[in-house]
């Protein structure tokens, strides 16, 4: 009988490994290996919450120094912090958490990141193997409750698959199309001993991630791109998880070609160059909306067409139905699943454009002279969409960015929460790099600005990092102040408080006759006092003039955190606007109102 | 269109539900199920029934081919393929109906598997239709019950579907 290869690495052949006599066998039990395991890859933190499943592996923690544990206030603040790690670094997070309720808290912050393709191990304690199905106390089924939400999870039933799995989970999780996995521990495996083999390189027949581009689809795509008269640029996260920044930068400069960032790329390519349009899709620019509607070649490099993005796919369709599109992608599915594409190149963007760049030093033909096509969008661009009108009496949201990004000098990193607030910053903090913007794009979880922030500062304590946060979203993760109080990570909040749940107030009044069906916040607390109760300086920011010089004074409090509630204009709105189901050139703006 | 996937899976557990929940949480149709171990323990063979457009079937097949425990999916459509159903019927047959019953049943090439006073039970091998046809054929009320496989299948001749 063939032995299939992914039987290499299984129980025995670990213990075979671990007999030999070269390498004296290593006893261990469950709970060391998954500390050992975290050794092995490289893990600076992990964070978690203790509970009774997980109790065997936090007693092995206590006894080893290779990592960090962060203890938060909430396993879901853990996923996030654990993502917002990888985010911003682009090595995998780690969160461990107990088994039920652990587990159950933790789903919006696995969601979270299955959503944004983010690589990260979520170790889960589970009941004893013996207890599994009675309904036990903490009992749920885990593996179950998280399928749909993880690029793949493990229950593992035995301790000598220990070690094998936890690899696979770093594995799986950050090749091909990252995403979170969740591996499954029960209590007694925690406790059970095995012989000690961790293997350095895993091969899995039914998993089989691709990294090169088709030669022939990308001298294909690059043809395509150099005879157009309206090329377009269209940069996804997938640039950014790919690190492939560098490479788009090179190609976009190179070309000479219009470009864009949805609000998961914003920092692969850089925001202040000429070249870029500005973010798109539903809170997009005029330019860049326009210029993805009337294109003739699009390329889409690591992005999904979202219906943020490009709103509904008939309208983007049908009033271009000439427009070629190239699409390079990690993920096979990805590619045709909104729009249909017309070259199709399925690889590891870096290495894809690294070939296209190689193609295009040696092309017979030059980038199209695209003279007409730059004086259209730059038509498009004088409409100056983002222009917004600032009083003396109250803080405009918009104003607030801007100056962040100037105290911060751009160099910050910005998580955010998700709503208006999120908007504002992604049109008017400038990033000029991959990795500085923190967000839950996909499945725009509220909440997760603080613990991402919590994540980013443990990351590059040398970085400012700025949390900006509605009051409703900030709520929903407060607790987390506590935690930063512990590890003394000193953040900035910047809260832009306007008393509403301003997105939802703002759809109300565009959609539901103004009627605010519960999209108003009574009984805020006092956030100053709320913060100083944690230990941390609270700032209430009510006038435009003092705007600059609370900024300017909480960042120069380099070691403590600062929660900056500015109260700001109730009204404002986020322009343009593309409605739901409408196409992307089909934008509200700020003027027509 | 009606389409006909064919899947070799990792034999672990929990890969049914990885397929069935992909199907569930896209909105994509199953209309039969098939699953079973390969000659191969490790491996099983899953044949799923399913309709969509060209589109949609396409995605349904990037989809699952994303989930970690696949190790291949083919749509037998896109070739030559044979399939075959099997079903079970549990008939009343008494009196005059037993001969008819058993008339009609070799006509189809069916096979009576177990027989009471009272009962019959008719074995089939088929192509769905040639099942509907079975079912069509016999008067609705001597039908107690009846249980379906879901169709599985093959490519012809050569073309074979491995690791």
């Amino acid at each position: 009988m063939k032995i299939p290869d992914n039987t290499q690495f299984t129980a025995a052949a670990a213990l075979a490994a671990a007999m030999s006599p070269a390498t004296p066998p290593e006893i261990l039990n469950g709970a060391e290996i998954v500390c050992r395991a975290m050794k092995e890859e490289g893990v600076e933190f992990v964070f978690g919450y203790p509970g009774g499943a997980v109790l065997v592996i936090y007693d092995e923690i206590h006894k080893q120094n290779s990592f960090q544990h962060i203890l938060v206030r909430h396993e879901q603040a853990a996923v996030h912090a654990a993502d917002a790690y990888a985010r911003a670094t682009g090595r995998p997070g780690v969160a461990l958490v107990t088994s039920g309720p652990g587990v159950t808290n933790a789903v919006t912050g696995i969601a979270t990141a299955y959503m944004d393709s983010i690589p990260m191990v979520i170790i889960t304690g589970q009941v004893p193997t013996y207890a599994i199905g009675q309904d036990a106390f903490q009992e749920c089924d885990t593996v179950g409750i998280t399928r749909p939400c993880v690029k793949h999870n493990f229950l593992v039933k035995d301790v000598a698959e220990l070690a094998n799995t936890i690899k696979k989970a770093f594995y799986i999780a950050t090749t091909g199309r990252p995403g979170p996995v969740v591996v499954d521990v029960p209590k007694d495996v925690s406790m059970q001993t095995t012989a000690y083999h961790y293997p350095k390189t895993i091969e899995m027949r039914s998993y089989k991630p691709v990294s090169k581009g088709h030669s022939g689809q990308i001298k294909k795509a690059m043809q395509m791109l150099l005879s157009a008269d309206r090329p377009m640029i269209y940069i996804g996260g997938g640039a950014i998880l790919g690190d492939a920044s560098k490479e788009v930068t090179e190609l976009v400069r190179t070309l000479g070609y219009p470009c864009t960032n949805t609000l998961m790329g914003l920092g692969a390519y850089p925001a202040t160059d000429k070249q870029f349009l500005g973010m798109l899709g539903m809170h997009g620019t005029v330019e860049a909306n326009m210029a993805m509607q009337f294109c003739d070649v699009l390329i889409a490099i690591g992005a999904r067409f979202d219906d943020r993005v490009i709103g509904n796919p008939t309208h983007f369709n049908a009033g271009n139905p000439t427009r070629k599109i190239i699409h390079i992608d990690i993920d096979p599915s990805s590619i045709s699943k909104r729009v249909k594409v017309d070259v199709p190149i399925v690889g590891n963007i870096k290495d894809v454009l690294v070939d296209m760049l190689a193609q295009l030093k040696v092309a017979e033909q030059k980038p199209n002279k695209i003279v007409a096509w730059w004086k259209q969008v730059e038509e498009w661009r004088a409409k100056d969409c983002m222009k917004y009108k600032m009083g003396s009496d109250v803080i405009k949201p918009q104003y607030v960015i801007e100056k962040l990004w100037e105290t911060t000098k751009g160099d910050a990193i910005v998580t955010s929460d998700v709503g208006q607030h999120q908007m504002w910053a992604a049109q008017y903090y400038k990033f000029d790099k991959p990795r500085r913007w923190i967000n839950s794009g996909g499945l725009g979880t509220m909440g997760v600005g603080l613990p991402y922030a919590m994540g980013c500062k443990l990351a590059y304590p040398e970085l400012d990092v700025a949390c900006v946060t509605g009051e409703g979203s900030i709520q929903m993760c407060i607790q987390e102040l506590s935690t930063c109080k512990q590890y003394n990570l000193p953040l900035k909040v910047i809260l832009l408080n306007n008393r509403y749940l301003g997105m939802v107030r703002q759809w109300q009044d565009f959609f539901h006759g103004n009627r605010h069906a519960e999209s108003y916040m009574e009984a805020l607390p006092d956030f100053t006092k709320l913060a100083e109760a944690y230990g941390h300086v609270g700032m209430d920011i009510e006038k435009p003039s003092d705007v600059e010089g609370a900024l300017k004074d909480a960042f120069a409090m380099k070691d403590r955190l600062v929660f900056m509630n500015f109260l700001t204009d109730q009204k404002e709105n986020v322009f343009p606007m593309v409605p739901g189901g409408k196409g992307i050139s089909e934008m509200i703006l700020a003027e027509d109102l | 269109m009606r389409h006909i996937l064919s899947l070799l899976i990792e034999n672990e557990a929990g890969a049914l539900s990885r397929v069935a929940g992909l199907f569930s949480a896209r909105g994509y149709n199953i209309e039969s199920l098939t699953v079973a171990p390969t000659e191969d323990s490790t491996l099983s063979r899953m044949t799923i029934v399913t309709s969509g457009s060209d589109d949609v079937i396409e995605q349904i097949t990037k989809q699952v081919n994303k989930l970690v425990d696949i190790v291949k999916i083919v749509d037998l459509n896109e070739g030559k393929h044979v399939e075959r159903e099997l079903m079970l019927v549990k008939l009343r047959a008494l009196g005059k109906d037993r001969e008819e019953l058993k008339r009609t049943a070799d006509i189809f090439r069916a096979r009576i598997i177990d027989i009471t006073e009272k009962t019959y039970v008719v074995e089939l091998t088929g192509t769905g239709e040639k099942l509907d046809a079975f079912l069509e054929a016999l008067d609705r009320a001597l039908i107690l019950e009846t249980v379906r496989t879901g169709a599985c299948g093959l490519g012809r001749g050569e073309w074979v579907i491995k690791v």
